[in-house]
């Protein structure tokens, strides 16, 4: 499976990264050369073989929903690049 | 006079106990080794001064949240960031009085096997400054072999603290998957990312490990650990079982003197009175690489989609959000973790999911049967933990797969969650060489028994040749 220019620059528009020139024609070829190197894992028939997302066998972890001590709003906006108020501050939303 | 070159964590503590130094001397003699030597190693992205008290002094990789400290994860994304609480393992230091001495340099967003990825520039490696520490935790692994700290933390994804660890001449370990809290620290592969002690000898490697490890109610993989952390006294290895995979000793790429000085250790091992056979790992090694090349990215582009400018880090200027996000983005990330972003979006992406990601993790699990079917046999396997000693600044930048091969030896075990320690085992070309044991999950106590009678046995000087006075 080979990525091309176009699904390079869908690729790159789903993870929100605006890639200069220079890097979609560097990216293009490394890409390709990491996904001809990963595709070796379709070489195995594992038909039968459940997935492992998770290495321990740990099953889900309940607790009570308590209410306990957490960051305050001035720490939860102390690293805010803007804020107003209250609020993380942004740009206005445009064409997506 | 504090020795920083030789002194041992475990030392420091007998002589602050013992009142024969102050908590004060002692932060003062590793920050005067930094002034001398980290100007040409640049191990540090940050140094601290000392908070007080008597407790040992500690280096910390930089992806590790330090409350007030800041923390960049080697990128310019993160660059200017202050957390406002420290990590859970930062806790557990503070709780035993250790002291940080400051944070240590790392590939960015810890991607890489020579922190030549860090944003800040790259480490050099203490034993040959034109080399490279190894990564991603280099920084950390150079401050202790180059005597700027008696011991470090880093974190190991597919071989962060090993591969630096023997590329440096120290004691690294990656614990069990679960077993130390990531709470706090920057997350690169969920399902892969441990914190791990790097020290000088394998005693202070496992008291390290002592104090870090244990269930966190803020990390819901943590576990409690199944027996107590014990220090090594034993010499002999009677009754302990070692396995010497083919494929991770005959591994293309291992250089011959890298495969002498293993081959050595292993015969010291039937010294001591192990019992040592071959064994294989047909498929582990084979796909070890891709699986893990396609669950990092992948599990990474998911990890890596907070940074976007808005509650923290960098944001870059835009008169509109989508503008701000792709640009702040595409300004505050380096080439690798762009590059590990795109690879892991396309595999996430619909179509491609089930023949990627499903399929590697599939071959997880084939990695994972064939380990634990060597640990009905072993107590423990055993080969070099990197193909080679430190490789010249520069060498292998240009090439993304030639870095990526760099943990080749390690990443079978950390893709089955298991425990391994790295110990110098001799040198190859004046070199450092690293010998990987690699154990059933929560086998720490066996590593630690037989890296330390190897250790004894052994007796390599950890001290860097051109720094011994």
């Amino acid at each position: 499976m080979a990525i091309d220019r176009k699904q390079l620059l869908h690729v790159a528009r789903l993870a929100r990264l605006e890639l200069r020139e220079d890097e979609i024609e560097r990216l293009e070829g490394q890409l390709n050369d990491i996904l001809a190197a990963v595709s070796k894992v379709s070489e195995l028939d594992l038909s039968d073989v459940p997935p492992t997302s998770h290495p321990l066998d740990v099953v889900n972890v309940w607790e009570e929903d308590e209410p306990r001590p957490c960051l305050t709003v001035e720490e939860a906006l102390a690293n805010a690049p803007e804020r107003r108020g209250d609020f993380f501050k942004v740009p206005p939303g445009g064409a997506a | 006079m504090i020795d920083t070159l030789r002194l041992t964590a475990e030392e420091a503590k007998r002589l602050l106990d013992a009142r024969e130094v102050s908590g004060a001397e002692l932060f003062a003699a590793y920050r005067a080794a930094i002034g001398d030597r980290d100007e040409e190693l640049h191990c540090f992205l940050h140094v601290c001064d000392d908070p007080g008290g008597d407790g040992i002094p500690i280096a910390l990789k930089d992806v590790i949240g330090t409350k007030g400290i800041p923390t960049t994860a080697g990128s310019r994304i993160l660059e200017g960031y202050l957390p406002v609480y420290d990590s859970t393992v930062v806790q557990r230091l503070k709780a035993h009085g250790l002291r940080i001495l400051g944070k240590t340099n790392t590939d960015e967003f810890a991607m890489g096997s020579s922190t030549e990825n860090s944003a800040f520039g790259p480490s050099h490696n203490p034993w040959d400054p034109s080399r490279v520490p190894g990564g991603s935790g280099g920084g950390s692994a150079a401050a202790v072999s180059a005597g700027l700290a008696p011991w470090a933390l880093g974190s190991d994804t597919g071989g962060s603290i090993k591969q630096p660890s023997a590329l440096c001449g120290n004691v690294g370990l990656r614990p069990t998957y679960g077993t130390v809290s990531r709470y706090g620290v920057v997350a690169f592969a969920s399902s892969l990312d441990q914190v791990g002690p790097v020290a000088r000898t394998v005693r202070d490697c496992a008291f390290l490990y002592s104090i870090i490890a244990g269930r966190d109610e803020r990390d819901s993989t943590t576990v409690e650990l199944p027996e107590h952390v014990e220090l090594p006294n034993e010499d002999g290895l009677r009754g302990l079982r070692v396995g010497v995979p083919k494929e991770l000793n005959k591994a293309e790429g291992i250089e011959p003197g890298v495969a002498a000085a293993v081959q050595a250790a292993i015969a010291q091992l039937e010294e001591l009175g192990a019992e040592v056979g071959e064994c294989a790992l047909p498929l582990s090694v084979e796909f070890g690489m891709p699986c893990y090349y396609l669950i990092a990215p992948a599990e990474a582009s998911s990890n890596l989609a907070r940074y976007d400018g808005v509650r923290y880090g960098y944001r870059a200027d835009a008169e509109e959000r989508l503008e701000m996000y792709e640009r702040t983005r595409n300004e505050g990330f380096g080439d690798e973790p762009k590059r590990r972003i795109m690879v892991g979006t396309y595999a996430l992406s619909a179509g491609y999911y089930d023949a990627y990601y499903g399929q590697a993790q599939k071959v997880r699990t084939v990695i994972k049967r064939e380990h634990d079917a060597l640990f009905e046999t072993f107590d423990a396997l055993v080969s070099p933990t990197s193909p080679t000693v430190a490789f010249p600044l520069g060498a292998r930048t240009a090439d993304p797969i030639a870095m990526y091969l760099s943990d080749l030896l390690t990443i079978p075990s950390c893709m089955a969650g298991l425990p391994g320690l790295s110990i110098p085992c001799g040198l190859s070309e004046g070199l450092p060489v690293g010998l990987q044991l690699v154990g059933p999950q929560f086998a720490e106590n066996t590593l630690f028994r037989i890296g330390h009678a190897l250790e004894q046995a052994l007796g390599f000087d950890p001290v860097p040749e051109r720094l011994r006075a």
